[in-house]
């Protein structure tokens, strides 16, 4: 760190983030926008706000490009345990917001753990996983990384925030990466469909279906004079049935009402465009009033007249389609595909475990952000609330993001190095 | 490989399943959604135009009015009863109208009550705004300043929905001309409507105006309008038709501008203004007896009597099978036909030459002279054609083209039409003797009378009869005279004739000091169908006029129906009408008094007794 080569850095994904960040801010400004109050610079609006955290994050940038890329290494298992901590004390000293103990607040500074431990996580699976010691073909290690993710998914889940601890299943990416079969994929891929056709179509409907298959598999086997046991059919037979039965069971007994309806919503078994779908129903509205070019800046009708709820934090994107129209959308897609893609590609040319496993960890987390929140904002995936990384409005979120991002940049410039 | 590209590939399948979909919401050519609940536009309206009569003096202006207006999605609940015992309207009509608002839209201003009063609104205010969702909005209706004309002037009401429907430019609730000069100058007198936007939120709240107010119309301000009624001449006319049934036409014949148009009886404008309007119309609509909706001198159809003598005197002329000095004798009356005799109230024996004719109503003069005329040609069809196209030439059988929607055409009969009923040329000009003197076939409206009085006074032309002068100052009639298929030279020998009408003739009493008038009188025998039996009424009294004979400066035509005879009250109306015009204040102040204390409506009655009863007497 002697001499400072800024071309050793990843200017691309520097630059996208730049982008990103200033078009966040841009957009929170229009969504809260009021005739009455105009001026930009006053900290207890919400652009103040976001600009202050956004002061937070180029003095971050700061600290850890010059840090040298060891130190993260070395405090990773520290931070995870801090993370779990500070999840567990919002039991106890957390502030509710919006139905769930999730904020800790502290005078006029709110901050999430949440967010943190999304980083924490990341940098503690980084670590493990780059043990040199550590094989995804034990059922011992498997089970580790199972409960290094789970731990905070559980706590999280509990407060109750369920949409951010959804998140975490980001983490299959760089573990299927590291070395996890794919079968587990293709069976969780499985179960998952088991799961939504059961919803769709009804226990009895999707039991029927799999005895046929089997039965059909068994056909198939005797022909090609493929021998499988009885047990493990009868087994995975239960298995599915089970999966099938207790879908229903767990989707009627341990939801919520308003979980219900919100998947019930995408799988389009409701339509209600006033009492449970009018978030998604007015995001779209404002979409698709954009047209091609949008409303412009500080013109989306709908953005004004504060339609959409919670359009500067989750429905953000909303914002983007009305005043920016089918052109900003787009571009702003690309920037996050550029982003992701960009990250992951040269995570792949670290030649340090750890680094490429966080950078991949990174990528990932990014991906889970922008599909669900793209996804809901134009009615795609039930609405989950969760934060578009860069744009949406969120102290935490902003500044844990672009700590990740800055991290990321670090490790990057020393990517040719072991360690 | 699978493992090291799933991440990418997952982004970058996941990105073009978005933007398919961005594309579907954002670029597909009907936008699935629209954004009408987050802009309101409230248009804004310019005052109504204002009217006066011809010498400027206001007729119609504006004048407050309020109106009750409910937004269903601001409401809370509140108590029904309480709401209509408030504002007097009764519950279930409430009720009914609030449950339209709703079903109309929850977001978008409905009317619960329009036009309250001043005083209903000042204690309305200090209630109202215990009801969320309900205001008061301002609102501005018309002030008929003065209780006649009210005919010709109309009114206006709300829009219905084949008037939303046909023009393309009304939103319910908003006023439109319903009847006279307020429909057919409806356009000039509304202006145009401007618009301006604001910005609502999620709650229907306005937060402030749309796009800086850059889409906001500016209205177009109204035209006044100046009629050329003489008002004063008007009220007038109005006060000697009382208790009579007729019309009163009153026409400036060197510019054919109507002076005063009374129909007997009649409405007020006022009264389709303010909570009782409706009731007000019903009882109008509902009054089939006296129908006080149907404008008697533009919409009535009488047969036109003795004035049709004049014309046939004028053909006579043109067609040269009279002239000034040709006798006819009359015997009481005279065998037209074998076996066909035509009265008359001459004495038997009388030689009358045309002047006498005409100031005597000889019915033998007249008959003999349309005899002469479809005589002269070969066939009866090609005779009548030519007298009708004479009379034609007077404007009657035709709507007259004036500037009111209301009117109709009489009718004139012509070859065609007794063809059809006699057969080919069965017919002659004994078949048809009544035309020659206003009875029979021929139909005539008041203004048609007046018209070809005008027509007559002018020495052979008219100008097209119109009720407005000018819009916003500026004159709008530029229309060319009508001339007629008489010669000029023609008019001034059946004109004195006239003038020996009311000098030594069957109008005497229309004689006023100083004034050459010019008239002529008619008796019209009437029929009417009671219990499928057609039963003879007293005779309606008609007369025609102008004056000075000399230089006309002011046409009239009265008729009244069942009025006796012709001098009977048409002649003193019509006379005291030329003094109050030309000499603005009456000598015969008994003649007046007979007039406006005079009532017809015991014979109106006659027929509806269900009695035997007599007429002409």
């Amino acid at each position: 760190m002697n001499s400072l080569n800024i071309f050793k850095y990843d200017l691309i994904s520097f630059f996208t983030y730049t982008l990103l960040v200033t078009f966040g801010i841009v957009n929170i400004y229009s969504a809260t926008y009021n005739e009455s109050f105009t001026t930009v610079i006053d900290y207890t609006s919400i652009v103040g706000k976001q600009l202050i955290f956004l002061l937070a994050c180029i003095v971050a940038f700061f600290l850890i490009i010059f840090t040298k890329n060891k130190f993260f290494d070395s405090i990773s298992t520290v931070l995870y345990f801090i993370s779990i901590i500070l999840l567990l004390s919002l039991f106890i000293f957390g502030s509710e917001r919006g139905g769930a103990k999730s904020w800790y607040i502290i005078g006029p500074i709110s901050f999430q753990p949440t967010e943190f431990a999304k980083l924490c996580t990341a940098l503690f699976l980084a670590k493990f996983l780059s043990i040199i010691q550590t094989d995804l073909k034990k059922t011992r290690d498997i089970f580790i990384v199972g409960v290094i993710i789970l731990i905070p998914v559980i706590l999280i889940t509990l407060q109750p925030d369920p949409g951010s601890a959804l998140v975490f299943f980001a983490f299959i990416f760089p573990i299927l990466r590291e070395g996890l079969d794919l079968k587990f994929l293709y069976f969780g891929i499985v179960i998952f469909l088991t799961l939504l056709l059961t919803l769709i179509l009804g226990f009895t409907t999707i039991s029927t279906i799999i005895l046929m298959l089997f039965v059909l598999l068994n056909l198939y086997n005797r022909q090609k004079k493929i021998r499988v046991s009885f047990t493990t059919y009868l087994l995975s037979l239960i298995v599915f049935i089970g999966v099938s039965f207790s879908t229903n069971y767990l989707f009627e007994n341990v939801l919520e009402q308003r979980h219900r309806d919100r998947v019930n919503l995408i799988i389009g078994k409701e339509v209600d465009n006033r009492g449970i779908g009018y978030n998604t129903n007015q995001s779209k509205i404002a979409i698709s009033n954009g047209g091609f070019f949008g409303a412009g800046f500080l013109k989306g009708t709908q953005t004004k007249g504060k339609f959409v709820p919670r359009q500067h934090t989750d429905y953000i994107f909303s914002t983007i389609g009305e005043e920016w129209g089918f052109a900003g959308s787009f571009l702003t897609i690309l920037l996050f595909t550029l982003l992701i893609s960009r990250i992951s590609i040269r995570a792949d040319k670290q030649i340090n475990h750890f680094r490429r496993i966080y950078s991949y960890c990174f990528a990932s987390l990014l991906f889970i952000h922008f599909f669900i929140n793209i996804g809901m904002s134009i009615g795609l995936v039930p609405s989950v609330g969760i934060p578009l990384p860069y744009i949406s409005y969120g102290g935490s979120s902003l500044l844990i993001f672009s700590v990740m991002f800055f991290i990321y940049l670090n490790f990057d410039s020393s990517r040719l190095k072991e360690d | 490989m699978l493992k090291k590209y799933l991440l990418i590939s997952s982004t970058i399948i996941c990105s073009v399943i978005f933007i398919v979909k961005l594309a579907t919401l954002q670029l597909s050519a009907d936008s699935y959604f629209n954004s009408d609940f987050a802009i309101q536009e409230i248009s804004i309206y310019p005052e109504r135009g204002l009217i006066f009569d011809r010498y400027g003096e206001l007729l119609v202006a504006n004048q407050p009015m309020y109106d009750l207006i409910i937004i269903p999605e601001n409401t809370v609940e509140f108590d029904t009863t309480e709401l209509s015992k408030l504002i007097n309207v009764e519950e279930k009509e409430l009720r009914r109208k609030i449950s339209n608002a709703i079903n109309y839209s929850s977001k978008i201003p409905s009317l619960i009550k329009t036009q309250i009063s001043k005083e209903e609104n000042a204690f309305l205010q200090e209630k109202i705004w215990l009801y969320d969702g309900f205001y008061i909005r301002k609102n501005s209706v018309r002030n008929y300043i003065k209780p006649f004309a009210s005919n010709i002037i109309g009114y206006t009401g709300e829009v219905d929905q084949t008037e939303i429907d046909a023009y393309n430019y009304y939103e319910k609730g908003e006023m439109i001309g319903k009847q006279g000069v307020e429909k057919y100058y409806e356009n000039e007198l509304r202006g145009e409507k401007g618009s301006k936007y604001f910005q609502k939120d999620r709650f229907n709240r306005v937060i402030g105006t749309y796009d800086n107010s850059n889409k906001d119309v500016d209205p177009i301000k109204a035209n006044n309008i100046t009629l050329t009624i003489d008002i004063k001449l008007q009220e007038y006319a109005e006060s000697l038709l009382k208790n009579k049934r007729g019309g009163v036409v009153v026409i400036e014949p060197s510019t054919g501008e109507i002076l005063t148009l009374v129909s007997s009886p009649t409405y007020e404008s006022n009264q389709f203004i303010g909570q009782d309007r409706t009731t007000n119309f019903q009882k109008l609509l509902n009054d089939t007896i006296n129908k006080p909706l149907f404008d008697r001198s533009l919409q009535a159809q009488y047969s036109p009597g003795s004035p049709m003598k004049i014309l046939n005197a004028l053909i006579g002329l043109q067609e040269k099978v009279i002239d000034e000095n040709t006798t006819f004798t009359c015997n009481a009356g005279h065998f037209y036909a074998r076996n066909a005799f035509m009265g008359c109230h001459n004495k038997f024996g009388t030689i009358s030459d045309l002047r006498k004719g005409i100031y005597n109503s000889c019915n033998t003069y007249f008959a003999k002279t349309y005899k002469m005329i479809l005589d002269k040609y070969k066939t009866p069809s090609e005779g009548l054609d030519t007298w009708a196209n004479h009379i034609k030439s007077f404007g009657l059988g035709d709507y007259l083209g004036y500037d009111l929607f209301i009117g109709q055409k009489g009718f004139i009969p012509e070859s065609d039409y007794y063809n059809r009923f006699y057969g080919n040329n069965r017919w002659g000009s004994s078949t048809t003797i009544s035309n020659s003197i206003g009875q029979g076939e021929i139909l005539t409206t008041p203004i048609q009378m007046a018209n070809f009085t005008s027509a007559i006074a002018n020495r052979g032309f008219y100008y097209k009869p119109h009720f407005v002068k000018k819009i916003n100052g500026e004159s709008i009639f530029n229309e060319d005279r009508v001339t007629t298929t008489i010669d000029k030279e023609n008019f001034e020998i059946v004109i004195d004739g006239m003038v020996e009408v009311v000098n030594k003739g069957t109008a005497r009493i229309a004689k006023i000091n100083g004034i050459n008038v010019a008239g002529k009188t008619g008796t019209v025998e009437n029929f009417i169908l009671i219990e499928n039996e057609k039963k003879q009424l007293t005779d309606h009294s008609t007369f025609i006029a102008f004056a000075p004979a000399e230089n006309p400066q002011i046409v009239v035509s009265v008729f009244i129906e069942n009025g006796y005879w012709g001098s009977r009250w048409a002649a003193p109306i019509a006379s005291l009408i030329i003094e109050k015009y030309l000499k603005d204040n009456i000598e015969r102040k008994w003649l007046e008094n007979r007039m406006v204390n005079g009532s017809l409506q015991s014979e109106y009655e006659k027929p509806y007794k269900f009695k035997t009863f007599t007429i002409n007497e």
